[in-house]
């Protein structure tokens, strides 16, 4: 199948979502049990990965400032952007690509494997209504929260590994912090997890509801949609970054 | 009344089915019979919209199916129930909640209502004390009841079977066929029986569509089987020396050349 033919049922499958829900309640439902699923379900990972990029981020960058005339503050500073910018958004939704994304294909892989979708469709239940949205609608709205909780963690992780290893004083970090915020690049950072949570929901449950075959290839379907998913968080990552950062220095 | 005209069905170049047609009897038990791999499961599938057919019509109640537009569909398929190979159950879902999905998103009935519905609907497939447990912490035969209950629970107008007694022991089989049977007569279903089981096909059908090839072999009632001169029908239906015998041990007794009422256990001293 070519890439085009891919890409036809894709969106195909993203126009199919849009019709009247037979019960709004039951949707509504479903919608709920999918942001408990990827928030809950994924929040002690995120948890555990911000508060360690933080403090990587702080040591490592202390370690890179060995001219005496940078002041220290500026690692703070440092920590903050990157954080914001990058490891947030970015190397936390790479994570739930294989946190969310292969539960998202393999669940659904599995309801196609086993007929439960076909049973949907017998009911005269728009299966992509309701099975496919909910996730993609709960994962708009939970991976920003989750992002924003890691950039939080994240600094929260370089001031403790800062502090703790006596590279800088808190009055030095929260001096740092504070210093030549942009605003902006919190927005951005929304904008790519906006933009990331619908990948990592809506290709894996693609690939997830396409399922021919067994149990071979529900695992091959949710490997398939995870490295499709990273490989498209950063082409968007890119893309993103020239579209909305001023690079050219005016 | 369901009618399905020029059926024909490819994927590939595998021609799957042929231009297959028949009309299958209202109220009564349909059968569609067949090796592996004669199509059966594909007309299924197409009968009931989960496959577009390459040609040819599938007309229910005299509205053709490929004419309806999405709501007509929608309506036509919550008159339908099925019971999957698999039982094709909810995993994340209890014995209890899965047969009241339907009722949850197709009516505006009150929990209470709800449940004792479903309770009604499990109590006729002889299921008690399991509406708490998981599909999986039941058996095989137990699941395929709890599909039953589900697929009957919005009372359809038609009722699909999958291949109901795949994987389960003979006497399991027996308790399936004789609850599908059962239930078409008391709700007055139409109900199509996808099976390659010996004892469904001579127990429940009243009218039987033997598949072969991709082609419809032959037609009529299982009382029509046993005279059937049909040799592909013959050698699939009767393949073993024993069936044989039966079959054989029928048409005496059909002819009257043998007591139909005979004492065995007087015979056999």
């Amino acid at each position: 199948m070519t890439i085009f033919t891919e890409l036809g049922r894709y969106l195909l499958m993203l126009k199919g979502m849009f019709s009247k829900p037979e019960n709004m309640r039951v949707y509504w439902k479903e919608f709920m049990h999918q942001c408990s699923e990827i928030g809950i379900g994924s929040l002690f990972i995120v948890v555990i990965i911000s508060f360690f990029m933080g403090a990587v981020s702080a040591v490592q960058t202390a370690y890179q400032l060995v001219s005496p005339i940078i002041p220290k503050a500026s690692i703070a500073q440092i920590v903050r952007d990157t954080v914001i910018l990058e490891f947030a958004p970015t190397l936390v939704c790479i994570v739930l690509a294989g946190v969310v994304g292969s539960k998202i294909a393999s669940e659904l892989g599995n309801m196609r494997v086993s007929e439960q979708i076909d049973a949907l469709e017998i009911m005269g239940i728009n299966t992509k209504a309701y099975l496919i949205a909910p996730r993609i609608v709960a994962a708009l709205i939970v991976i920003p929260m989750l992002v924003v909780l890691s950039a939080g963690l994240g600094i929260w992780g370089g001031r403790i590994a800062g502090l703790g290893s006596g590279i800088l004083s808190s009055y030095d970090f929260d001096k740092g912090l504070k210093q030549n915020f942009v605003a902006f690049n919190v927005w951005f950072a929304l904008i790519k997890s906006y933009t990331f949570a619908f990948i990592i929901s809506s290709i894996p449950a693609y690939f997830g509801y396409n399922v021919k075959g067994g149990a071979l290839e529900i695992g091959r379907a949710s490997t398939r949609a995870v490295v499709i998913s990273c490989i498209m968080i950063l082409f968007a990552d890119y893309i993103l970054a020239q579209l909305l950062l001023n690079t050219s220095g005016g | 009344m369901i009618e399905f005209k020029n059926i024909r069905k490819s994927f590939g170049d595998k021609v799957v089915l042929n231009d297959v047609s028949a009309i299958l009897q209202d109220g009564k038990c349909n059968l569609i019979i067949g090796t592996s791999g004669s199509g059966k499961t594909v007309l299924m599938k197409c009968l009931v919209g989960l496959f577009e057919p390459d040609h040819g019509d599938i007309v229910y109640d005299g509205v053709n199916f490929s004419e309806m537009n999405d709501e007509q569909r929608k309506l036509l398929r919550q008159q339908i129930g099925m019971l999957f190979q698999g039982s094709a159950l909810f995993d994340s879902l209890t014995v209890e909640k899965n047969v009241m999905f339907p009722l949850n998103m197709f009516t505006t009935w009150t929990y209470a209502e709800k449940r004792k519905r479903v309770n009604e609907v499990l109590d006729r497939v002889n299921l008690k004390d399991s509406n708490k447990k998981f599909p999986a912490e039941i058996s095989g035969g137990m699941k395929k009841r709890v599909g039953i209950a589900r697929a009957i629970v919005l009372n359809p107008k038609y009722l699909f079977c999958d291949e109901p007694n795949s994987g389960l022991d003979p006497q399991t089989s027996m308790v399936i066929d004789k609850l599908i049977q059962e239930i078409t007569v008391e709700y007055n279903i139409t109900t199509v029986v996808n099976t390659h089981d010996m004892n469904s096909v001579m127990e429940t059908g009243d009218h039987i569509i033997y598949m072969y090839q991709g082609l419809k072999e032959w037609e009529g009632t299982n009382q029509d089987i046993i005279f059937s001169k049909n040799e592909k029908l013959n050698s699939f239906i009767f393949a073993s020396n024993f069936l044989q015998d039966a079959k054989d041990m029928r048409m005496l007794e059909a002819k009257g050349k043998i007591d139909n009422n005979r004492n065995m256990d007087e015979l056999l001293k």
